[in-house]
C-alpha cells in the first residue's frame, strides 16, 4: 500500500504527512498530526464532531480523504483561540455551561464560528438548523444555542 | 486503493479505461467515503475529478440556461443568487442533502450518480428538465436527468463514462419551482417521500408543469398524470385534489426502515399539493 | 445519617455557577478522550462480528490473517479461561462468542496489527463458518413456548414450571386487595403498551488502550463511567488478578449508563498479552456501538387502574415483559416494576414482571433503567382516566402523589421528597396556561428515580499553600468536578479556584462504583465532606497544639481554626494557609479520606409539561414548548442541574418520537448509523424550560439529591398525552413517529 505525500496548511502552519489513500482527513489530523481535538463520533458525516474548515468551508473531516487535502488551508479547534485569548464562542460555551461531556464541543465551536462569520446575527432557528449536523446527546441544545446567541451579540458589540 | 487526481476529463477517462478492478469517481465524496468506511465498496482506483478545471463553475448559458460543474458543492450552489432566483426548487433540493458540513462537499452530480431513489436533489432536476453531459471513450452524449438512474445504486452510465456537467434550461418568465421532502426529523434524514414541482403560468393559469416524485419507486419518477392534473387550471382546490390523487396513484413505494408503503403513498399526495402551491406562488411573484 | 448540617446557613459557594474546572481543556480540544490516547510501540485492533442473529460457530480460521506481515495476534474464545459462572460467564460470552453467536454484531474474534487499516484488512481475512439457527428478537415472540431456545436452562428459581424456554426470571409483589380496590372505583381501565429498545447514543464510541504482559500485570486507558468496574470485569473475563490491572479513565464523551460495564475492553488486554505485551488500541465504530454495546430493553406492558370520580386511585396493577438480550439479569424489569407506581400512594397494588431472553445485544443501564417504559405505560393510563373523568392531570397527581411518611409502592417509607412541589411548580409556570392553537395539545406526566449511593472512596489533601486537592473515583460526565469543588470550597472555607478535583485511576484510591445511579455529586460529594472533616479535625489539632489548648476547644470557620469560645482562650484565628505552610514541622502532611457505601440517596421526582403540534396530514409531531420541574434537593451548580434536566428531556423526546432499534426479518439491526438511528438534532427541539425545586435531602450534608436520571422518564408519556390532546388519538406504542401518528389519526376516523 503506497502512501502519498501531502502538504497543507493547518491553523496557519505548513505541515506535511504521508497518507494512505484510504485514510480520511480526520485520521490524518489525529494520527499523523497529533491534532486530536476533532473527534470521530460516527464516521459517516452524521454527527459533526469532526468538523473543521477546509479552504474556508465547514466540512466533516471524516468525509474528506487525507490525500484530498494537498495544498489546502485547514483550520481546526486547536487554532480557534489566539494563544491564551479564547474566541468569544469558547468563553461563552464555558460561561453558559453549554457542554457536559464536552466530546461534541470542538465540532460545535468550529461549526458555530463558521455560522457567525457568515451571519453575525442569526435567529434561534437559523442557529438550530445550521447546527443540525452537530449532535449533542447531553445538553438538549438549549445552552448551546444560548451560548451562540450570546457570543454573536458580544461579537456584534451589542453585549 | 489507488488515488488519482487527473487534470482533464480525457485523462480521467483514460485512467478508468485502463483500470481492471473497481473504479469510483470522487466529487464531494460524501457517499463514496461512507461506503469506503463501511467496507461496502473499496475501489481499486479512486479518480478525484475536483482538480479538473471548470468543475467548480456555475455558468450562465447564452440561451439563459445554466451549466453547473460537477464539483460545485451545495453550499456554492446556494450562494449563487442568480441561480437561486431562477431555480429555487433545484437549489433547495440540493440544500436538503445532509448537514451544513455535508453541504460544504456534496454535489448535484454525486447525488445523482449515487443512484438513490431518495436523492433529494434529483426530483428538482427532473422537474426542471435538466440534462447531463456525459463523456466517455466513445465521445460525448446528452441525457435527461430522469434517464440517468436505472435502479437503486445503478445509473445509465457505461463503463468509463463520466458526467461532465449538468445543464438547466432557461427558466423564462412567470415560472417557478419547489421541492419538498418528508423526513421524521427536521434535518439529517433521508427522504421518506420527495416531490418537486416546476410550472409556468400565463396569468393565473398553469400552462406547463413537470412534477416528479422521489423515494416512492426504484428511481425518481416524472409523473405526467400529476402535470395533467394542474395544466390548464388556476391551481384551485379541485386541481390540487386531482394532483394529490395522481401523486398517490403514481407512488409505488416499498415498506422499509424509513417508512411504510401506505404512509409514503399518502404523503406523496400531501407533498405534491404543498409543493405545487409554493411553486405557483413563486411563479406569481 | 448525617443531618443537613449547614442548612439555614448562608452558602458562599453552593448555588453559584462558576466556570467548570475542565472548561478550558474542553473548549480548546485539549481534553483527552478515549481514542485520543496513544503509547509507543502500540498496535491497533479490529473485531470480527457475527452477521447472524443466532448461529453455531463451526470453525474459525485465522491463518490468512496471521500470514499478513504486521499482524501480531488473533484472539478467539479459545484464548480465554473456562469455568466461569453467572454474570462473569455472561460478560465473557458477550466479549467473545463461544459455541454460539447470540446476536447480530456479537464479537467472534479480534486481531491486532501494526496499523488500523491493516487490522481491518486482517479482520476481513478471518474466516468464520456458521451454522445459522432460528432466532427471535421480539419480546412477545421470545415469550412463546415454541420460540428458538437461546440459552438452555436460563430460568432461575423464580420462574414457574412450564414457562416458555426463554423466560429467565419472574418477579411478583404487591399489597392490599386489588378486587376491593377496583370495586371502589368509578372507572377501571386497562391498556397495553409497548416500547422499542433505544440506545444511550453517547457521541463518543468506546475506546481503550490496553497493555498486559505474560505475568498478568496490565494497564488500561479507557473511556468509562467506572474504572473499578472495568478492572473487576476485565479481570474476571481474563482470569487475571484485579489488583494487577491499573485502569485510568479518560475524559468521557457521554455514557448515560452505557459505559458502566464492559463490551470490548478485555480484548486489547488479551491481544496485548498474546502480542508480547505491546499496548493495543481498540476503538469501536458507530455501527459497532449500535450493534454490539448495551441498548436498553424493549418492553411489552399491561396496566390496569381504577379511579374514583374525585380522582382517587383505588387500585392498580402492571404486568411487564422485557427482553434484555441473550443473557439473564440484564433487563431492567425489576426497576421498571418498582418505578411503575412510585409517584402514587395507592392502597391496592400488584406488580408482575418477566425477563425474557432474545437475540439482541446484552442490555446495559440507560438513564433511570426501566423507569421510562413503566412511566410510559402508567402515566399514559392515568391520563386516559383523567380525560374520561374530566379531571385536571396535575390535580389528580397532587391528590394521589406520594409524600413524606408514605410507604412507597416498592416497599420503604419515603423520607422528605418533593413530588408535590414539582407539581405545584408546573401548575404555577406560565407554560401551563399558555394558549393552544389548532392541532396543538398539552401533556403532563411525572417521573421518579430512586438514586443511588454505592461504594465510594475519596481522599482530600491539603497542599503546602492551603489549597486542596480532592481525589475522586467517579468520572466527570457532566460537570461533577465543578460540583465537588464547590462543596469542598464550602466545607473548607476556601475559594472554589483553590480546589482541584482529580478523577483518579484505580491505583490511587479504594474501590469506587461508577458514575451511575445519579450518584457522583451525591456520593463523592458526601464522601468528600467526610474526608474534609478528617482534614479539618487535624488542622484544628495543629492549631490546638500551637495554642496549647484542648483540640476540642478549637472550631473551624471560614477557612481558619478559631478558639471555640471565650473559655478556650484568646487567639487570633489560624488560617488554612498558615496551618498548611508549617504542617511539615507540626506533624506531617494533612489529609482526610473516607470510604463507605453511603445510604440516604433521596429519590428525585419530576413533572414535565409539553405542548406539541401535530400535522394532521403527515403525523409529524413538533414540540412547541417543554417544561421540566424536578427536585434537586440542593442545586450545587444550578447550570449543570438544569443541563441534566434538559438533557434528560431531550433523550426522552427522542425515545418518544423517533428513536428505536429496527430489526429485519433476518434478525439483523437495520439502523446502525445516526442517519437512521434518529436522535434529536438541534432543529428538532425548542428551548427546554426548567424549574429547580429544592427539597433538601436529609441524607446528604448539603441536601443533594441525584438529578441525572429522573428527567428521561416523564417525556415518553407526556408527549403521548399531548398527542392525544392534539388529535384525539392515543398512541400506545413507541416510537410515536410520523407513520405511527398518522395511522392512529386515521384509525380514529
Amino acid at each position: 500500500m503506497s502512501k502519498i505525500h501531502v502538504q497543507a496548511t493547518v491553523n496557519g502552519d505548513s505541515v506535511e504527512f504521508l497518507a494512505d489513500p484510504r485514510e480520511t482527513l480526520l485520521d490524518c489530523l489525529r494520527d499523523h498530526l497529533d491534532l486530536t481535538g476533532a473527534k470521530e463520533g460516527c464516521g459517516t458525516g452524521d454527527c459533526g464532531a469532526c468538523s473543521v474548515m477546509l479552504n474556508g468551508r465547514l466540512v466533516s473531516s471524516c468525509l474528506v480523504l487525507g490525500v484530498e487535502a494537498e495544498g489546502a488551508e485547514i483550520s481546526t479547534i486547536e487554532g480557534m483561540a489566539d494563544g491564551n485569548e479564547l474566541h468569544p464562542l469558547q468563553r461563552k460555551f464555558i460561561e453558559h455551561a453549554a457542554l457536559q461531556c464536552g466530546f461534541c464541543t470542538p465540532g460545535f465551536l468550529v461549526a458555530a464560528k463558521a455560522l457567525l462569520e457568515k451571519n453575525p446575527d442569526p435567529s434561534e432557528s437559523e442557529i438550530r438548523f445550521w447546527l443540525a449536523g452537530n449532535l449533542c446527546r447531553c445538553t438538549g441544545y438549549d445552552k448551546i444555542v444560548r451560548a451562540v446567541q450570546d457570543a454573536a451579540a458580544e461579537m456584534r458589540g451589542a453585549a | 486503493m489507488r488515488y488519482h487526481a487527473p487534470a482533464t476529463f480525457d485523462e480521467a477517462i483514460a485512467i478508468a479505461a485502463g483500470a481492471s478492478g473497481v473504479t469510483r469517481y470522487l466529487a464531494g465524496g460524501t457517499d463514496v467515503l461512507v461506503q469506503l468506511r463501511a467496507g461496502m465498496v473499496t475501489p481499486d482506483d479512486l479518480i478525484d475529478l475536483k482538480k479538473i478545471p471548470g468543475t467548480h463553475d456555475i455558468t450562465r448559458l447564452p440561451d439563459g440556461g445554466w451549466r453547473i460543474g460537477i464539483a460545485v458543492s451545495g453550499a456554492e450552489l446556494g450562494a449563487h443568487a442568480e441561480l437561486v432566483a431562477d431555480w429555487p426548487g433545484v437549489v433547495e433540493g440540493m440544500e436538503l442533502v445532509g448537514s451544513t458540513q455535508v453541504q460544504g462537499r456534496a454535489t448535484l452530480t454525486g447525488n445523482l450518480c449515487n443512484g438513490s431513489p431518495a436523492a433529494d436533489s434529483v426530483p428538482g432536476l427532473v422537474a426542471a428538465g435538466a440534462t447531463v453531459t456525459i463523456q466517455g471513450p466513445n465521445g460525448t452524449r446528452e441525457l435527461p436527468v430522469e434517464q440517468v438512474p436505472v435502479k437503486p445504486g445503478k445509473t445509465a452510465l457505461e463503463p468509463g463514462e463520466i458526467i461532465t456537467a449538468i445543464t438547466l434550461p432557461a427558466r423564462g418568465k412567470s415560472a417557478g419551482d419547489a421541492y419538498l421532502r418528508f423526513i421524521p426529523r427536521t434535518e439529517m434524514d433521508i427522504a421518506v417521500v420527495g416531490c418537486a414541482v416546476s410550472l409556468v403560468l400565463d396569468g393565473d393559469k398553469v400552462t406547463a408543469a413537470r412534477i416528479s416524485l422521489g423515494a416512492v419507486a426504484p428511481t425518481v419518477l416524472l409523473v405526467q398524470d400529476c402535470a395533467d392534473a394542474i395544466i390548464g387550471t388556476t391551481l384551485d382546490d379541485a386541481a390540487l385534489d386531482k394532483l394529490a390523487a395522481a401523486a398517490s396513484a403514481a407512488a409505488k413505494p416499498i415498506s422499509d426502515k424509513r417508512g411504510p408503503k401506505e404512509f409514503r403513498v399518502d404523503v406523496a399526495g400531501v407533498l405534491a399539493r404543498r409543493a405545487a402551491k409554493i411553486a405557483y406562488e413563486r411563479a406569481k411573484a | 445519617m448525617a443531618k443537613d448540617e449547614i442548612s439555614g446557613k448562608e452558602f458562599k459557594w453552593i448555588g453559584t455557577t462558576p466556570d467548570r474546572p475542565d472548561g478550558l481543556d474542553k473548549v480548546t480540544g485539549r481534553a483527552r478522550y478515549g481514542a485520543d490516547f496513544n503509547l509507543p510501540n502500540m498496535l491497533y485492533a479490529a473485531v470480527v462480528r457475527s452477521p447472524h442473529a443466532h448461529a453455531r460457530i463451526v470453525k474459525i480460521d485465522a491463518s490468512k490473517a496471521l500470514a499478513l506481515k504486521g499482524v501480531k495476534a488473533v484472539v478467539t474464545r479459545a484464548d480465554l479461561p473456562t469455568g466461569l459462572t453467572g454474570e462473569d460467564l455472561y460478560l465473557q460470552e458477550n466479549t467473545l462468542a463461544g459455541e454460539k453467536a447470540l446476536y447480530d454484531g456479537h464479537a467472534v474474534a479480534a486481531v491486532a496489527a501494526t496499523s488500523q487499516l491493516l487490522a481491518h484488512d486482517a479482520a476481513q481475512l478471518i474466516e468464520v463458518e456458521y451454522e445459522v439457527l432460528p432466532h427471535v428478537t421480539d419480546v412477545d415472540k421470545a415469550m412463546a413456548k415454541d420460540a428458538p431456545v437461546i440459552l438452555p436452562g436460563c430460568a432461575d428459581h423464580s420462574v414457574p414450571e412450564g414457562s416458555a424456554p426463554n423466560v429467565a426470571r419472574m418477579i411478583e409483589f404487591g399489597r392490599g386487595d386489588l378486587a376491593a380496590g377496583y370495586a371502589e372505583a368509578d372507572l377501571v381501565r386497562e391498556g397495553h403498551y409497548t416500547t422499542e429498545a433505544t440506545h444511550q447514543g453517547y457521541i463518543e464510541p468506546h475506546a481503550a488502550v490496553g497493555q498486559m504482559g505474560s505475568d498478568g500485570k496490565g494497564e488500561m486507558w479507557v473511556c468509562t463511567q467506572g474504572q473499578w468496574y472495568i478492572r473487576k470485569m476485565c479481570s474476571a473475563v481474563l482470569g487475571t488478578d484485579p489488583a494487577q490491572l491499573r485502569v485510568t479513565p479518560s475524559e468521557i464523551g457521554g455514557g448515560f449508563g452505557g459505559k458502566t460495564t464492559i463490551f470490548m475492553e478485555p480484548l486489547p488486554l488479551a491481544l496485548s498479552k498474546k502480542a508480547g505485551g505491546r499496548p493495543v488500541k481498540l476503538v469501536m465504530s458507530r455501527a459497532e456501538v449500535l450493534r454490539a454495546t448495551g441498548p436498553t430493553a424493549s418492553a411489552s406492558m399491561d396496566v390496569k387502574m381504577g379511579m374514583k370520580r374525585d380522582g382517587t386511585i383505588t387500585g392498580a396493577e402492571v404486568n411487564f415483559r422485557m427482553q434484555g438480550g441473550p443473557f439473564p439479569g440484564a433487563s431492567p424489569v425489576g426497576e421498571a416494576l418498582s418505578c411503575a407506581f412510585a409517584c402514587y400512594d395507592i392502597a391496592n397494588l400488584n406488580h408482575v414482571g418477566w425477563e425474557v431472553l432474545a437475540n439482541r445485544p446484552k442490555c446495559a443501564a440507560y438513564r433511570a433503567p426501566g423507569s421510562p417504559m413503566a412511566a410510559y405505560a402508567v402515566e399514559s393510563l392515568v391520563d386516559e382516566l383523567c380525560r374520561e373523568l374530566d379531571l385536571d392531570p396535575i390535580e389528580v397527581r397532587l391528590k394521589n402523589g406520594v409524600k413524606e411518611g408514605v410507604r412507597a409502592s416498592y416497599g420503604p417509607k419515603f423520607k422528605k421528597i418533593g413530588l408535590a412541589e414539582t407539581l405545584e411548580a408546573a401548575k404555577a409556570h406560565p407554560n401551563y396556561a399558555a394558549p393552544l392553537g389548532p392541532n396543538q395539545g398539552r401533556g403532563v406526566a411525572s417521573g421518579f428515580w430512586f438514586n443511588h449511593g454505592g461504594e465510594t472512596s475519596v481522599s482530600l489533601a491539603v497542599s503546602e499553600d492551603g489549597t486542596a486537592q480532592v481525589s475522586v473515583g467517579t468520572p466527570d460526565i457532566g460537570g461533577s468536578r465543578a460540583s465537588i469543588a464547590l462543596m469542598a470550597a464550602e466545607t473548607l472555607g476556601i475559594a472554589y479556584e483553590n480546589v482541584r478535583v482529580n478523577i483518579v485511576e484505580t491505583g490511587a484510591l479504594g474501590v469506587n462504583e461508577p458514575t451511575h445511579g445519579s450518584r457522583a455529586t451525591f456520593a463523592s460529594g458526601k464522601a468528600m465532606w467526610e474526608a474534609a472533616q478528617g482534614a479539618i479535625k487535624e488542622m484544628c489539632k495543629r492549631a490546638a497544639q500551637k495554642w496549647d489548648i484542648d483540640p476540642e476547644a478549637v472550631t473551624w470557620k471560614d477557612g481558619a481554626a478559631w478558639p471555640a469560645g471565650d473559655n478556650a482562650g484568646k487567639f487570633e484565628p489560624l488560617s488554612i494557609k498558615e496551618i498548611a505552610g508549617e504542617m511539615g514541622k507540626t506533624g506531617g502532611p494533612i489529609s482526610g479520606h473516607h470510604e463507605s457505601t453511603p445510604s440516604g440517596a433521596g429519590p428525585s421526582f419530576g413533572t414535565h409539561v409539553v405542548d406539541v403540534e401535530v400535522d394532521p396530514e403527515t403525523g409529524r409531531v413538533t414540540v412547541l414548548r417543554y417544561l421540566v420541574t424536578q427536585d434537586a434537593g440542593r442545586a450545587i451548580h444550578p447550570q449543570y442541574v438544569e443541563g441534566q434536566y434538559q438533557g434528560g428531556a431531550a433523550q426522552g423526546i427522542g425515545w418518544a418520537l423517533n428513536e428505536g432499534y429496527i430489526y429485519g426479518e433476518d434478525g439483523r439491526l437495520q439502523n446502525t448509523v445516526f442517519l437512521d438511528y434518529r436522535v434529536p438534532v438541534a432543529s428538532d427541539l425548542p428551548m427546554i424550560d426548567t424549574v429547580i425545586v429544592e427539597v433538601p435531602n436529609p441524607g446528604h450534608p448539603f441536601g443533594v439529591r441525584g438529578v441525572g436520571e429522573t428527567g428521561i422518564t416523564p417525556p415518553l408519556p407526556a408527549i403521548a398525552n399531548a398527542i392525544h390532546a392534539a388529535t384525539g388519538a392515543r398512541l400506545r406504542a413507541l416510537p410515536m413517529n410520523p407513520p405511527a401518528v398518522l395511522a392512529a389519526i386515521k384509525a380514529k376516523g
